[in-house]
């Protein structure tokens, strides 16, 4: 109907009618502001909505957008030949039927000792240069001033300044060895600190090496990278850079030539932290760490809490004693994780006297975190069983033990399952209670067992974040951080499937 | 040593389970006919088996729980008067591997001396006896076991009735460990707590503007123990939070409520508890790679000094992280709100947002508040982000754009690898623990009485 017929109808009826038409023109004439405002609302309420999903867009983004690079990293892939005139060692030792074990340790590890002091910097070098000729011709023969040098240690007062400036010929010799030391040095700082102890590793895991040619591949220093992938200024002062201007243009050349390629970054996967090498830094020691800690979380928590759950839920009498524990519970849930850090801080290792910064520490301290997410979910999968299973089993003769367990449980599983995940996840991600019970320290090797020092996935991110060479840790840090995240993400696509499969709607 | 004996213990119950099942089962008489006794054979099988295994285990427990003293108390015996002396703590640990090296052959770098040589005989026969004792007791205890309730099978015995009380007492005391770690969280702070008041004044500490703790080894407490600065950093950080997180997680969950359409509400639900499930390292590590310098060039575009670090940044990025805790607890405590209302309101004419904010949001209200707090609660218990990006700074100011320090922060600074809580530094973390527990207890249980109280009881 129009507004002119309503009007029309009520000036025919003619009953108060200049009052109803005022109270009818009041009313059309704030419609509109109405309608206006109700628009600004619902767009008020959908510009929230996004908002919020453009800050999650927002965080991927940039961590992915920073992290992604760090994922391929500069390196020499090069033949190196396991000289034997450079490497003079005697046989590896050999355990004698009648040697103790003590003294067959001591003799291996002075064989060791042997290993650390053959001249690996040198057969660096050579594979070096025989990659790259153009690089460094003068240094191909490496003897050639071991005379002169000899010479200069022995007899230093016969090349002092003036009788150098007396003498051209000599001069221009010890200047020619003087730049061939440079080169020598500028050309092994483009290799990370402890690549000649692989060599070394390698060679004493298998001493047949010597006199054959491997290909290794070798990860450039960390400030190398740094410079060749373009996170410093290139256009900054010499004195604000890191590397010196003779590395930086070799480091240009060699790239050049394609001896120094972009490599994907195993050592970010395969090793543990380091703080003498950070190119080749990895995160291995944090991951076995996490997992050990997921361990101990699944195994206390999921009988614990499980237990727990079926006794609040089937059996405990409805008095003060069990209202206190589900209270209690309660409270546990809404707890700041900083607190079971204290907790595990006081108790754990101060009067436990466990190990500081062991795996089994952070398990314990991260299941007494989870536990109360696993009881309420397990209780929630409970209580959405229907009383009919129940009753048909008591029904059929069974007690209420055997009602509850081999009824009951088996349908609450995926319910249970999916909250385990869930708590698991969140326990994956907790940086602060690790903190307090040690991890702070840095922890140099892969831990063998969930008594030795370790760290986790996100103490890792904390202490990289933290690290001084920020243009290398910066993309290290978000690579770190996606790996997290893609185990987080892994983890809770998991838990929406088990939900999905397994849901049943009563 | 002791997981091979548990191992064969186990084993042990194994076949007392099998013993007792094929006890019952002959006594049932001929054939499988078992509807003779009480239970089904297996419960009698599996009483044996903790009869057999459980006592066993317990004595296995008590055990290698006293035989270190036991043993230390021998081995010390044979030691000459100076060197026991000179023995204490971690040195004793020591001083036992070594003799342990000694005993079993492999041998010690040094040659051993006499006194080491013969208190390393006496612990090797010593370690020895101890572990033919244990595994005789223990196995003795396990026979007697099987042997007794292998008597006690019969076909009246209530089989079923035991071992089902015995798993009832089990599950009872798993929800002790509830209990137990409240306990210890309260116990643990407590006596810490009040080991840190011997040394600083409580008054000072809870009413005190200068938070500047000094290093000391003496045990006394030197420099400033005073937590208001800290709690004011707390407030300010959680009162810029609750500023965004509010407006836009209590906007987003009345659109997802009230105007959303089904497809895109699943699509915009499980992305927005996405902000929920990200560990908060990697918030603090956006806030300081990304929020923070943006802020300071937004700043300097003003003419306002925000530093990267500062309240603000710790505040926005901490904000972002609650929006899912108000938008999906509020999303549903509205949807809980009877259709019967809405309609009511529409019918009479009002618009939907006039619905909404007349109608819904009041009656929403008891619930929005219990939200509302659990958010504030969280925000106040928050580590990792204030770690990273809110600075180090505990000065009482009101500027958001400084650094300020929290009491999150703060235990993290003042637990920095001290083993033993002897010094006022590393107490203050269990004082300020127990504050922050204090805090957030009060919150929730004030969110919890709120809802209770007032909450709408509809059909």
């Amino acid at each position: 109907m129009t507004n002119s017929s309503i009007t029309s109808d009520i000036v025919k009826v003619g009953a108060g009618s200049s009052a109803a038409e005022t109270r009818r023109k009041i009313i059309e004439k704030s419609l509109k502001k109405r309608h206006s405002r109700e628009k600004r609302f619902r767009r008020l309420g959908l510009a929230a909505v996004t908002l919020g999903m453009l800050f999650v867009a927002v965080l991927f983004a940039s961590v992915l957008y920073r992290g992604l690079p760090a994922f391929w990293q500069s390196a020499m892939p090069l033949n190196v030949y396991f000289d034997p005139a450079i490497i003079k060692i005697p046989a590896q030792p050999v355990k004698q039927a009648n040697e103790t074990p003590a003294a067959f340790e001591s003799r291996s590890l002075a064989w060791q000792g042997q290993l650390a002091q053959v001249n690996w910097d040198s057969i660096l070098l050579n594979s070096m240069i025989n990659a790259s000729p153009k690089v460094a011709p003068e240094l191909k023969d490496a003897n050639k001033y071991i005379a002169l040098n000899q010479q200069m240690v022995d007899n230093p007062d016969a090349f002092s300044d003036e009788k150098l400036a007396a003498n051209p010929a000599l001069a221009a010799e010890v200047h020619a060895m003087e730049a061939a030391d440079t080169k020598r040095t500028t050309l092994l700082s483009l290799f990370e600190n402890g690549e000649n102890v692989r060599l070394r590793d390698m060679v004493k895991k298998d001493p047949s090496l010597i006199g054959k040619t491997e290909k290794v591949t070798f990860w450039a220093a960390a400030n190398v990278d740094v410079w060749l992938s373009g996170k410093i200024d290139r256009s900054l002062p010499d004195d604000q850079q890191q590397l010196s201007p003779e590395v930086r243009q070799m480091a240009d050349q060699l790239k050049a030539e394609g001896v120094i390629q972009n490599k994907f970054n195993t050592p970010f996967f395969l090793n543990p932290d380091s703080r003498s090498s950070p190119a080749t830094s990895g995160l291995a020691g944090a991951f076995v760490g996490t997992l050990y800690m997921m361990l101990i979380v699944l195994v206390f928590t999921i009988p614990v809490g499980v237990a727990c759950a079926i006794y609040l839920e089937e059996f405990a009498p409805k008095n003060r004693w069990t209202d206190l524990i589900e209270v209690n519970i309660n409270n546990l849930a809404a707890v700041p994780s900083i607190i079971f850090g204290l907790l595990g801080a006081a108790i754990f290792i101060g009067a436990f006297n466990l190990p500081r910064s062991a795996p089994l520490v952070g398990g314990l301290v991260l299941s007494l975190l989870t536990l109360p997410t696993v009881i309420i979910a397990t209780r929630a999968s409970l209580r959405a069983i229907p009383p009919s299973i129940r009753q048909a089993a008591l029904g059929l003769g069974a007690s209420k033990m055997q009602s509850v367990f081999h009824h009951v449980l088996p349908l609450a599983i995926p319910g249970i399952l999916t909250g385990v995940i869930i708590g698991l996840a969140h326990a994956l991600g907790e940086t602060a209670p690790l903190l307090l019970i040690g991890m702070k320290a840095f922890v140099a090797a892969v831990p063998h067992s969930p008594m030795e020092p370790s760290t986790a996935l996100p103490v890792q991110v904390y202490l990289w974040q933290g690290n001084e060479l920020r243009n290398f840790f910066e993309a290290r840090t978000a690579a770190a951080i996606i790996v997290l995240l893609a185990l987080l993400i892994s983890l809770n696509t998991l838990a929406i499937w088990l939900r999905k499969k397994f849901e049943v709607r009563w | 040593m002791n997981l091979l004996l548990i191992g064969i213990l186990l084993i042990l119950m194994a076949m007392a389970y099998t013993l007792g099942l094929k006890r019952s089962k002959s006594l049932a008489g001929k054939g499988s006919n078992s509807s003779l006794l009480h239970s089904r054979p297996g419960y009698y099988g599996s009483l044996v088996a903790l009869w057999c295994g459980v006592p066993a285990l317990l004595l296995l427990m008590l055990w290698s729980f006293f035989e270190p003293i036991v043993v230390r108390h021998v081995v010390l015996q044979t030691l000459p008067t100076d060197v026991v002396a000179s023995l204490q703590g971690a040195q004793w640990d020591a001083f036992l591997e070594r003799l342990k090296n000694i005993a079993s052959g492999y041998g010690v770098a040094d040659q051993p001396l006499d006194y080491e040589v013969k208190a390393a005989a006496s612990l090797k026969s010593v370690l020895n006896i101890a572990l033919l004792a244990k595994m005789a007791v223990v196995f003795a205890a396990a026979t007697a076991g099987l042997v007794y309730a292998l008597r006690k099978i019969s076909p009246q015995l209530r089989a079923r009735n035991s071992v089902e009380k015995f798993i009832k007492v089990v599950l009872a005391l798993s929800s002790g460990v509830a209990i137990l770690t409240t306990l210890g969280i309260v116990v643990s702070m407590f006596s810490e707590a009040l080991h840190f008041f011997k040394f600083v004044n409580p008054l000072t500490f809870f009413f005190g503007t200068d938070w500047s703790p000094g290093f000391s080894e003496s045990g006394q407490a030197t420099g400033g123990y005073g937590l208001l600065p800290l709690l004011w950093g707390t407030l300010m950080i959680s009162i810029i939070a609750m500023l965004i997180a509010v407006p836009v997680g209590l906007m987003a969950a009345i659109y997802m409520a009230e105007y959303a359409k089904p497809g895109f509400r699943n699509i915009a639900k499980p992305v927005l508890e996405i902000l929920a499930g990200i560990p908060t390292i990697v918030y603090g590590v956006f806030a300081i790679l990304v929020v923070g310098p943006l802020l300071h060039y937004l700043g300097s575009l003003i003419g306002l000094d925000i530093n990267a670090t500062s309240a603000l940044t710790a505040g926005l990025v901490m904000g972002i992280m609650i929006i899912p805790f108000i938008s999906s607890l509020s999303d549903d405590i509205i949807i809980q709100v009877p259709r019967a209302l809405r309609d009511g309101s529409l019918g009479l004419g009002a618009t939907k947002s006039e619905t909404i904010k007349n109608v819904v949001l009041p009656a929403a209200l008891p619930g929005i508040m219990g939200a509302f707090l659990l958010a504030v609660s969280r925000a106040i218990g928050e580590t990792m982000i204030v770690v990273l990006a809110a600075g180090n700074s505990p000065l009482l100011h009101a500027n958001p754009f400084a650094a300020v320090s929290t009491v999150t922060v703060t235990i993290v600074n003042q637990l920095t690898g001290d083993t033993d809580f002897a010094s006022p530094q590393a107490l203050v973390a269990f004082a300020l623990g127990l504050t922050l527990f204090v805090i957030t207890l009060g919150l929730n249980v004030v969110a919890l009485i709120i809802v209770r109280k007032y909450r709408e009881q509809y059909e």
